[in-house]
């Protein structure tokens, strides 16, 4: 078992002035699990790019099965037997799952020969290692957790010995993520290495054998896991300690601010994402809404906040309804007291583009503070947005700074600061630490708690459970457009997932 | 590792880039020039000499930059709010009406300071009115105005050629044009400008419209960056998203900004009409909407960029006749290939050096600071 299938040998890269891989030295041992975790940024993607082809190296050497290769594009990747299961799926989503797992090794112009060849073979991988997918199913009517398998068998089918997973939860229910986990053990039984990358360090715990932790482009340590603890993996990520769990005392809930009564929304496509949705949140509580992605919880806070119609239904705000399916206007709300951290920070929080102060008036760009008539008053807007970065410990704080050049973790902070910091009553939260690092994980979560403890209602949307735990007094789950649960902030994880899958009601096959 | 090309420092991006770009598209045109069997330095020195060497020269330049500033701002307005509004060539062409009826009407009684402002207005509310059709469609029933304004410069056409035919010409003129406008109806030239400078602007019809076009470049540069609606416009520009997410009523902007573009691009009439044919005549746009959006692409949508793009193409445009009139084998159209290589160049293949540009400065950006602090270690 201490044969060595990759070592990465003084590994180096910089993107013009942006040195995003160090002397990278890393071994991994055959027939392991290895765990790389970094916070976002700290160079994990770069170097799980390097490997698999899509860039090249400025220094140093990659060895397979202790041979030196030049992998210069992917095609030499799967050559030397490496394999890589993207964090988005690269499948052609109209095909079956056949065609997708051929796609790219056809073999010949005709595909009859191929496809048989390719059947048997898928045949023997399943039975092999368990992984049963159905190859004539069209791909994107396969659950996530399914095309995640397919996406493996499409390497396995290539020969790959070594699998590289890029953050392959962040889409998966607890449940599937635990069929995932079985999977990745037994493939490491029958000899594959697997190197999984991952910034959820419970994950990392559960599965791998050994761990290197990144940072700023380095690799800082490498420990057997179970020589280590999630604490000090987070110490090491971060570079000083940090407070994983959320300290919170008891929430003292009065009146209702925030009520919703049968809520029906469609998406652009006409389908129903939202189905007769209804809930309340009162001030001094943190409402949490668990589920998995996609199971419409975007579109419901899009609709409460008046960005998205609702085809039918009320929205009551502060005791006074809004008209959530005619003429709802987001800065009308926000000036009724309702602030929004929108899950999309790049598409919707934020204008990249834009230089800080821009962004920090977003949505009250017709606040007279900050205008004198047509014309902005960009002396106030930048001397607001300077307090705001100093309070908010944005960094760099330079309010004329371009918004994309911010970590995710500053730009997460120049929406919060500029949402909270209007003292509204009721408070939308959507995926709040969604990419953004451990650091600024810690401080996100105290001002969540610090709102509700100010008596502001507060209504938080993430698919990650341990923050809807950490942070929630009452958790709603939501599946398939409904609501399929109502939980108090000690639920279990079991229980929940669970519900996130959908399987409490007995007899409504979803 | 999103962005895989590292910012280049501001002079880069604005001045050295377009000028890199300029440079190989005017030696690809050499390449044309040595093809038809004539010496590129020698059409590059009559290009020059041409454009900028004798007052006349000069003026005629700047009164064709003065065409283009006008598409170019036009275009670069809807730019900034991701409309490709490609009808300044259609939206000029009827702003001549404007400015054709204020001079009819005015040019016997008032002089032309009198006219002038009532055709500014007249040629801007004509050229914004034939935008405001697609920014509608555009913002009320999603036909992309890409397709709408092209096919508004054909419907220009048509109904240009009907009204100077049927309504505008005079009784027994044979020409399809408008009379000759009187003294209220033309514009003074800048001549005196040059004469400062000891040039003689000859019969060049630079007029006083070129200040006009500068005023609406500082006019275009508040409006984007110092106003409440330039915000909302940039911002539903860059996000869509983002601009749903701060209420801003996306149709409201979408029409504005299509309808101040066309009226931008509907004063560029001014120049021609009022200031050098002192008559509306066919076709007197003659490509000015087009090149404006080479213009504006090379001026990075800045009215800072679009004044020096803007005389670029003036030098092309002059020095252009220049060359086909003192070498034959390089006729008219060469000089349409030899632009139409500067488009190409510095317009659609502005990125083509970016990233080499990008990562030489990356690698001396990065060697001088592992000196300047060789164990700051971050």
């Amino acid at each position: 078992m201490s044969e060595t299938a990759i070592a990465l040998k003084g590994i180096d890269k910089s993107f013009g002035s942006v040195h995003a891989n160090r002397n990278i030295n890393l071994t991994v041992r055959k027939g392991t699990i290895h765990g790389i975790v970094g916070e976002n940024g700290a160079g994990k993607s770069t170097l799980m790019s390097i490997l698999y082809g899509f860039y090249q190296a400025d220094a140093g050497d990659i060895l397979v099965n202790g041979e030196k290769v030049e992998i210069r594009d992917s095609n030499a990747a799967i050559a030397a037997g490496i394999g890589m299961v993207h964090q988005h799926f690269m499948l052609v989503e109209n095909f079956t799952v056949l065609e997708n797992i051929m796609l790219g090794a056809e073999d010949r112009q005709v595909l009859n020969a191929g496809i048989a060849r390719a059947r048997r073979t898928l045949k023997e991988l399943e039975e092999e290692y368990a992984l049963q997918v159905d190859p004539d199913a069209i791909t994107e009517q396969l659950p996530v957790g399914s095309q995640q398998r397919v996406e493996i068998l499409k390497a396995l089918y290539r020969g790959a010995d070594i699998l590289i997973l890029d953050e392959p939860t962040g889409v998966l229910t607890p449940s599937e993520a635990d069929h995932l986990f079985r999977i990745l053990e037994q493939l490491r039984n029958q000899g594959k290495t697997i190197i999984f990358i991952t910034h959820k360090l419970r994950e990392v715990m559960a599965i791998t054998d050994e761990v290197s932790v990144m940072r700023r482009g380095e690799i800082v340590a490498t420990k057997e896991t179970s020589q280590t603890s999630v604490d000090e993996l987070a110490e090491l990520m971060v570079g000083r300690r940090v407070l994983l769990r959320v300290d919170k005392g008891e929430s003292t809930p009065r009146e209702t601010r925030l009520e919703v009564k049968n809520l029906t929304v469609d998406d652009e496509r006409g389908v129903t994402m939202v189905k007769d949705v209804s809930f309340a949140v009162r001030a001094g509580e943190i409402v949490g809404i668990a589920g998995v992605a996609g199971n419409g919880q975007s579109e419901l806070i899009e609709a409460i906040s008046g960005i998205r119609r609702a085809r039918s239904g009320e929205v009551i705000l502060e005791g006074e309804p809004i008209s959530v399916s005619g003429e709802a206007d987001p800065r009308r709300l926000r000036a009724r007291g309702l602030a929004h951290v929108p899950e999309d920070r790049h598409h919707m929080g934020l204008v990249l583009p834009f230089e800080e102060s821009e962004n920090a008036i977003l949505g009250y760009q017709t606040d007279a503070r900050y205008v004198n008539g047509a014309f902005l008053n960009l002396g106030a807007i930048r001397s607001d947005a300077g307090e705001k970065m100093e309070r908010y410990d944005i960094r760099p704080p330079d309010p004329r700074l371009k918004t994309a050049n911010f970590s995710g973790g500053n730009q997460q902070k120049i929406v919060l600061a500029r949402e909270i910091e209007r003292d509204p009553e009721v408070l939308i939260f959507g995926q709040p630490t969604r990419g953004v690092d451990v650091g600024a994980i810690e401080f996100i979560h105290k001002r969540i708690i610090e709102m509700r403890d100010a008596g502001k209602a507060v209504l938080v949307v993430s698919v990650e459970l341990d923050e809807i735990r950490g942070l929630s007094d009452r958790i709603l789950v939501m599946f398939d457009g409904r609501i399929v649960g109502e939980r108090d902030g000690e639920a279990g994880e079991n229980e929940l997932g669970l519900l996130m899958a959908g399987v409490e009601e007995e007899g409504t096959a979803a | 590792m999103s962005t895989p090309y590292a910012k280049l420092p501001a002079w880069a991006e604005y001045v050295l880039l377009p000028f890199v770009n300029v440079v190989v598209a005017f030696l690809v045109a050499g390449l044309v020039v040595l093809l038809a069997g004539d010496s590129p330095l020698h059409a590059f020195q009559l290009m020059i000499e041409g454009a900028f060497g004798y007052g006349e020269g000069i003026g005629y330049t700047l009164y064709y930059a003065t065409n283009f500033i006008f598409t170019g701002l036009a275009v670069a307005v809807a730019f900034h709010c991701s409309l490709f509004n490609i009808g300044g060539e259609g939206q000029a062409y009827v702003g001549g009406i404007g400015v054709a009826i204020a001079a009819l009407w005015l040019d016997r009684f008032v002089p032309w300071w009198v006219t002038f402002p009532v055709a500014i207005a007249l040629s801007a509310g004509f050229g914004a009115l034939w935008a405001f059709i697609p920014g509608y469609l555009q913002a009320k029933r999603g036909s992309h105005v890409v397709i709408t304004t092209i096919m508004f410069n054909f419907i220009a056409s048509s109904l240009m050629v009907y009204l100077l035919v049927h309504v505008l010409k005079p009784v027994g003129a044979m020409a399809p044009q408008t009379r000759t406008f009187a003294e209220g109806g033309q514009l003074p030239t800048l001549g005196w400008l040059l004469k400062l400078f000891g040039l003689n602007p000859g019969i060049a019809p630079f007029n006083i419209t070129f200040l006009l076009a500068l005023v609406m470049c500082f006019l275009v540069w508040v409006l984007v960056w110092r106003t409440r609606f330039g915000y909302e416009l940039r911002t539903l520009g860059f996000s869509r998203g983002a601009a749903r997410y701060a209420g801003i009523n996306e149709a409201k902007i979408i029409i504005l900004t299509m309808m101040i573009s066309g009226a931008l691009a509907g004063m560029m009439a001014l120049n021609n009409v009022m200031g050098d044919q002192f008559r509306l005549q066919l076709d007197f746009v003659n490509g000015a909407g087009f090149v404006g959006i080479a213009v504006a692409l090379m001026g990075r949508s800045h009215p800072l960029g679009i004044i020096p793009a803007a005389i670029l193409f003036g030098v092309l445009y002059q020095g252009g006749a220049e060359i086909s009139f003192d070498m034959p084998e390089i006729s008219r159209d060469m000089i349409v290939i030899i632009q139409g290589l500067v488009i190409l160049f510095a317009g659609a293949l502005e990125n083509m050096f970016r990233p080499a540009l990008a990562s030489a400065f990356g690698r001396i950006g990065r060697s001088r600071r592992d000196v300047a602090a060789p164990a700051a270690g971050e």
